[in-house]
């Protein structure tokens, strides 16, 4: 496959960035989209020209570092996340545009790399149960029911990649911000703080400038481990319940 | 050097008890004094960073990654073991440990074995507490599945995705203690260099990938969890990232690196489809229990599966060892399905893989509970693969996927530079020669919350805190040789990508040391590989200014490491004449293809101490003296 690249650089936080034209060939339908880039880097390299960063590691779709813009959509045109697509969902001779997240709270820090730190923040807000190394009951004294269980695990699979932020107009974080509180809020061990809970995260959500929710499924359309925007509706739930009874009923 | 591993007198029950009374305390008004480094996020570092600050040291973490969460423990698929005995099917904490140590081909220390089972019970309990969602029977119990290598059920998981689930349950422990102000986060920092002041580790040389800063930091003790090396071999199951930078580095500065040779090839892997490939991915071995290995009985059939009878295939694992059938540890089955691609029986188009068949499970069980079971994994093979697996057999083969061999650590899990503490992949100590499934988790978070924090307290009891300096002489010494040896690398100006060399260090290695090993091919290799090294000093492109974000320059760091660190794994190798475990030496197999141990000459650790540029490593031994299990030959018959 023969593909042309139009990839966004830009040398570092400050810089004002631009799109460069790249053309490669020898593309194998069987590459992932990731081994396409390496192509690409391989022959910079070889050239004595920058190599273009972008975040990846496990390259299984499990770590959530990458983090594409592919033709305007997250991660690219299938489910998943931006490693674990493959070249043959590409036409030979096709321009591929490739963009950074874009998002007040994600800023780039070079080429295709954006500081995803404030979910990281966010979770430090209250993303935990209060429990220090010690003093642990039986695994098996809480029993929790098979349908929470798993519906937490739902939630939990969250992988943290922010394509929810990047396919939403609004920047918005709602997704990410349910998913962790909808998982510790459906077991009984997140249940004594998840009033204080829902309260700090979606504070810290608020004070690190990623917009509101206004329903239009983007994120839940983009997202690789397709959790439920159902999740919203519950931390909103959650959310009222804690603001207008702050104490317990 | 005489190694010294410091293990408890007394019975085996009783050793860490003992030694948990014999260690010192630090009053909780002088904790906040005390600085820890801990380098590496995973499981073992973000449980570690956690508990020591939840006990009110001052701790800084840092990680190559963007953020602690995306370590690689987060690729762990199948399970944790431990010893609860909720099945009711006869396990205990001697059964795990006599598991874990016939597993390791008796070539790992028993005292520290015997304690990995023990504290396996304190971790599931830690983590339900946290809100890890483990996967729950009707009732609201805890399930368990099966793993290689036991006869028991003692596997707790969380769908496919136990490591993520497990990782993000340190991570937020380790969050709350950031908010807290106890934990310093350092995301994006590489570990370039150990620091060590009058024989004591005292601190580290990082450099901020963000800015290209090298910065220096110091500590009361350092602590590395930086993971394993298995990306010597470029392709394997591990992230892209995974490095033997700071193992290495320490070893450098005088720690020792023990039995490098012991890497662990995996049998279920998607296998490699073309030279492109970057990353080889992991069909969790928890398949293994509903999934039948077999191949076809003629070599060079290459009928479609399902046109294959019943009658001409080989389920070569139930076929060789009945008992264990399917759940064959790892190494046994590895070699397995080589011996059968190696006749001819492969399948796919290059004739290195083995069919992982569901069609009896699914016949047996329906889709559903299938799907119920490994619904993520069966998604991620149609994904990569373009083909269904609820149709027709998954194709594998195995891959490289982690490494026994480490940094020498005593029964403290302390190097021998003192203050330097080792935990999870990094060290050497839980595993022997081969790792059964469902241990790494089960070892990281053993060593995190519930080993180390009593072992570097001890540590910490006999140190006087803040006394280390980042202006003292070794901080500038260290400091200036990183920056040389960055700017060497960016002063070759050659045509080559770091990758490309990677890439073929990779192929040497896994042709001469990975599989199977002989004497001639580890020499050849020990020829190769200088030549290689001397190769990419001198034609190494690494475009760019070690000022901002340089990922080249990164990778190019980790790369002239590996093409160092390769030859003592193989000079490891070549020294080990016997068979163990995942270390398989042709020359020395029984008449059924099995490995032959020598526990005559061979029982022992071998750790490597660097004896200066140019120079062969210095070979140091612990012998492993088994007092409480007799080695026998491993039979999984």
């Amino acid at each position: 496959m023969k593909l042309h690249l139009k990839i966004w650089r830009q040398k570092g936080p400050t810089d004002q960035g631009q799109f460069e034209n790249h053309t490669i060939d020898g593309i194998i339908p069987d590459m992932s989209f990731l081994e396409m880039m390496d192509v690409l880097n391989v022959k910079l390299a070889s050239e004595g020209k920058q190599t273009i960063a972008f975040d990846h590691d496990c390259r299984e779709g499990i770590c959530g570092s990458c983090s594409m813009m592919i033709n305007g959509r997250a991660h690219g045109p299938t489910r998943g996340t931006t490693c674990q697509t493959y070249m043959r969902n590409f036409r030979d001779g096709q321009t591929i545009v490739i963009e950074p997240w874009r998002a007040m709270a994600f800023p780039v820090m070079c080429d295709l790399v954006v500081d995803r730190s404030s979910f990281d923040r966010i979770q430090q807000a209250g993303g935990y149960v209060s429990v220090n190394v010690g003093g642990a009951p039986d695994g098996n004294s809480i029993p929790v029911s098979k349908v929470n269980a798993d519906l937490a695990m739902d939630a939990a699979q969250c992988i943290g990649c922010g394509a929810c932020v990047a396919a939403c107009k609004n920047a918005s974080a709602m997704l990410f911000v349910a998913a962790k509180v909808g998982h510790l809020g459906l077991l009984p061990q997140g249940e004594a703080e998840a009033r204080d809970r829902v309260k700090k995260m979606v504070s810290r959500m608020d004070a690190e400038g990623f917009g509101n929710c206004t329903n239009h499924y983007e994120c839940e359309a983009v997202c690789p481990k397709e959790i439920s925007a159902d999740f919203i509706s519950k931390m909103n739930r959650d959310y009222l319940g804690a603001t207008v009874f702050p104490k317990p009923m | 050097m005489k190694l010294d591993p410091r293990v408890p007198a007394g019975p085996l029950a009783e050793k860490w008890d003992r030694c948990k009374m014999e260690m010192k305390l630090v009053n909780p008004a002088n904790k906040r004094k005390y600085h820890v480094i801990v380098v590496g996020t995973g499981l073992a570092g973000g449980a570690c960073a956690a508990s020591l600050a939840e006990l009110g040291y001052q701790v800084s973490t840092f990680c190559y990654q963007d953020s602690p969460r995306r370590a690689h423990s987060i690729e762990a698929q199948g399970g944790i073991n431990a010893a609860k005995n909720y099945r009711n099917d006869g396990d205990s904490v001697e059964r795990l440990f006599l598991d874990t140590i016939k597993g390791g081909d008796y070539r790992a220390r028993e005292s520290n074995v015997y304690r990995l089972a023990q504290n396996s019970v304190n971790i599931i309990d830690q983590c339900v507490a946290q809100g890890v969602p483990f996967a729950r029977e009707y009732g609201g119990q805890l399930d368990n599945r099966s793993f290689g290598g036991a006869q028991v059920s003692r596997t707790f998981y969380c769908r496919g995705q136990t490591g993520q689930q497990l990782l993000l349950g340190a991570y937020s422990s380790l969050n709350r203690q950031i908010e807290q102000g106890n934990v310093k986060s350092h995301p994006r920092h590489e570990m370039m260099d150990l620091v060590v002041v009058d024989g004591k580790a005292k601190g580290i040389i990082v450099r901020d990938s963000v800015t290209g800063q090298i910065e220096r930091h110091s500590a009361d003790a350092v602590v590395l969890a930086s993971g394993g090396y298995g990306t010597v071999y470029f392709l394997s199951t591990n992230a892209m990232g995974c490095n033997v930078s700071a193992t290495f580095r320490a070893y450098k500065r005088g720690a020792l690196f023990a039995n490098p040779c012991y890497t662990q090839i995996h049998p279920t892997c998607i296998p490699v489809n073309g030279d492109y490939q970057s990353k080889l991915t992991l069909m969790s071995e928890s398949l293994r229990n509903d999934g039948r290995i077999w191949v076809p009985q003629k070599p060079g059939d290459n009928r479609p599966p399902a046109s294959i009878p019943e009658s001409e295939r080989d389920y070569y694992l139930e076929r060789k060892y009945p008992s264990y059938g399917n759940l064959a540890p790892r190494d046994i089955s590895s070699r397995a399905a080589k011996e059968a691609c190696d006749q001819g029986k492969g399948v796919g188009q290059t004739g290195r893989g083995v069919y992982l068949d569901f069609a009896d499970a699914i016949g047996r069980l329906g889709q559903r509970t299938i799907a119920e079971r490994y619904g993520n994994l069966f998604d991620m093979y149609a994904h990569i693969t373009g083909e269904n697996p609820y149709q027709s057999p998954m194709r594998i083969y195995p891959a490289v996927h982690y490494v026994m061999g480490g940094l020498w650590v005593d029964y403290r899990l302390m190097s021998n530079i003192p203050g330097l503490f080792v935990l999870g992949e990094a060290n050497f100590s839980d595993h022997g020669a081969n790792r059964l499934g469902a241990s790494a988790l089960m070892q990281g978070l053993a060593d995190g919350y519930f080993t180390a924090p009593y072992t570097i307290t001890d540590y910490l009891a006999g140190v006087k805190p803040g006394s280390s300096d980042v202006k003292a002489t070794e901080f500038a010494q260290a400091e200036s040789d990183v920056s040389q040896r960055l700017k060497k690398l960016q002063d070759v100006k050659g045509k080559h990508s770091s990758q490309a060399f990677h890439r073929e260090l990779g192929k040497l290695v896994w042709e001469y040391c990975g599989m199977a090993r002989t004497k001639e091919g580890l020499t050849k290799a020990l020829g190769l590989i200088p030549e290689l090294r001397e190769r990419f000093w001198k034609e190494v492109s690494v475009p760019g200014s070690g000022a901002g974000m340089n990922q080249g320059l990164e990778n190019a760091a980790r790369v002239a490491d590996f093409l160092e660190f390769a030859e003592v794994m193989c000079t490891d190798a070549i020294t080990r004449e016997e068979s163990c475990g995942a270390h398989f030496r042709e020359e020395y197999q029984t008449e059924e293809g099995e490995a032959q141990r020598n526990d005559a000459e061979y029982s022992f650790v071998s750790a490597w101490e660097y004896a200066g540029e140019g120079k062969a490593p210095i070979w140091n031994k612990e012998p492993l003296n088994p007092e409480f299990v007799k080695p026998s030959v491993r039979s999984y018959k």
